[in-house]
């Protein structure tokens, strides 16, 4: 099985911490990836709100180039890239009008796509192939009952995506479990924390991610996890801002749920980008 | 008879004639959505309850669809409340009815950039502008010159204010002047340049 890895703009500038984490934790699996070559942006939510021919174009554009270098599967650790890339291999699957545009765009740059590959999520990856027992077993540096919120947002489970619930999504909690962690739960685990608007609303972003944290801070959790770049982002970078608006001291270690992987199979900090973190994530490695 | 989109935020829905109704609205937007199911809406509010930003928003979700059926094209599109959808699809896995509301609000975005009526000085449609001709422009975001660009057409001196969340992503190595872009522009662009 050839896994091509399509990173998108975050894993490769604010949430560096999370290509990191992710590669060191899939070398320790042995489970490698390859990039995919000149991938461009999926657009994420700002493309389809704009012009929906262009939006699938360009996300179709990185499917046909994974197509080229002979990958089985696609891994997509950002929330709305994955998200993008299912929504347009639907659209292109189910209407032969839309396919057909998109394969005589694409034609036009040199490229064509079956879009047969399949497209998935390292969480999915991680537990329903390579397994909880592969997981456990690397672990050098049990967690010992750190109490964990997993929060998984919104894009990553829903609509299209199958691999986990809906309302209850399980496998981040299956992998922390692992880890030998203790996990909370919390009726907020997949509520959205206002995506791109902590910077256009900001007064609307804070509140959405006050209540989050503040409800996994109150059931007990000491640290919040996430696998979405933009979650990880607004859970973590705004908690000052967050802490002056609703004047209550919010201060929660919010880490990608790789980084925590890696702190319990024992990878350096500095591999995991402990050291770039805002929140105090690096004190859980101590 | 066109009605003022600041009027109707300040003082609610004004009273609109059955002929001022653009009948055809409902049909436009379900064929662009991909969603003939909008008709078969039940009003149950379903959508509204689950969506996290409804109480911000002037017409609930609910409302949107019962609008879009009966043809409230300017009301609808001129309005604030489509932009904030911030498209977590809580919406569209509530629905009784199997209605993707958070396409419909997608197809409505586009139909308002489309016409010209978005809401202007509203920093949702200015972002996602500034996104879209920042890939236009690179093929991939850089969050730095996104925000920069963002920012000039909003309101620079907004950006003050996350001067040092900046400096301190800055100093983390999270955040680059420097733009990371792909090599095969010319070929992206081809894909980008058919309708612009």
């Amino acid at each position: 099985m050839k896994y091509v890895y399509f990173p998108g703009c975050s894993l490769k500038s604010s949430g560096m911490q999370y290509e990191k984490s992710l590669l060191s934790v899939f070398k320790k699996l042995n489970v490698t990836v390859e990039e995919i070559e000149d991938w461009n942006c999926c657009g994420a939510t700002n493309y389809m709100s704009i012009n929906e021919t262009y939006a699938i174009g360009i996300t179709a554009r990185n499917l046909a180039l994974a197509e080229k270098q002979g990958g089985d599967e696609i891994i997509a650790p950002c929330a709305a890239c994955y998200m993008g890339l299912l929504k347009t291999q639907n659209y292109v699957s189910s209407d032969p009008e839309i396919r057909q545009n998109v394969c005589k765009e694409l034609t036009k740059t040199g490229l064509s796509c079956q879009f047969k590959i399949k497209i998935r999520h390292p969480l999915d990856l991680l537990v329903n192939i390579i397994g909880i027992d592969a997981i456990k077993n690397a672990v050098t540096n049990p967690l010992k009952g750190l109490k964990v919120a997993n929060y998984y947002g919104c894009q990553l489970i829903r609509p299209i995506s199958t691999f986990d619930d809906v309302y209850n999504p399980q496998t981040m909690d299956k992998i922390a479990k692992a880890l030998g962690a203790q996990t909370i739960d919390w009726p907020l685990k997949t509520r959205c924390c206002s995506g791109s608007m902590t910077s256009t609303m900001p007064d609307i972003g804070a509140r959405m991610n006050f209540e989050i944290l503040k409800d996994a801070k109150s059931r007990g959790a000491e640290v919040v996890l996430t696998a979405c770049p933009l979650c990880q982002f607004n859970l973590e970078c705004f908690q000052g801002k967050i802490s002056r608006q609703f004047r209550e001291n919010i201060k929660m270690p919010v880490m990608y749920f790789t980084q925590l992987m890696g702190i319990a199979f024992g990878i350096k900090e500095k591999e995991l980008g402990l050291h770039q973190m805002l929140s105090p994530a690096l004190e859980l490695s101590l | 008879m066109k009605s003022n989109t600041n009027d109707l935020l300040t003082r609610g829905l004004e009273i609109k004639l059955e002929a001022d109704l653009d009948k055809d609205f409902g049909k436009k937007i379900a064929k662009i959505a991909h969603g003939e199911k909008l008709f078969g809406c039940i009003q149950c509010g379903n959508c509204s309850a689950a969506c996290p930003l409804s109480v911000w928003m002037d017409y609930t979700p609910r409302k949107i669809i019962a609008m879009v059926r009966a043809g409230f094209r300017d009301e609808v599109l001129s309005n604030r409340t489509i932009w904030l959808c911030a498209s977590c699809y809580q919406c569209t896995v509530e629905c009784p009815k199997g209605i993707k509301i958070t396409d419909v609000m997608y197809a409505l975005k586009r139909e308002a950039i489309v016409n010209k009526i978005y809401p202007k000085n509203f920093p949702v449609p200015i972002l996602a502008k500034a996104f879209f001709n920042e890939v236009k422009r690179t093929g991939r975001i850089n969050e730095a010159t996104l925000l920069l660009s963002y920012y000039w057409r909003y309101n620079i001196f907004k950006m003050l204010s996350y001067s040092t969340l900046g400096l301190k992503l800055f100093l983390k190595g999270r955040l680059s002047i420097f733009e990371r872009g792909m090599k095969n522009k010319r070929d992206f662009k081809k894909l980008l340049h058919e309708e612009a």
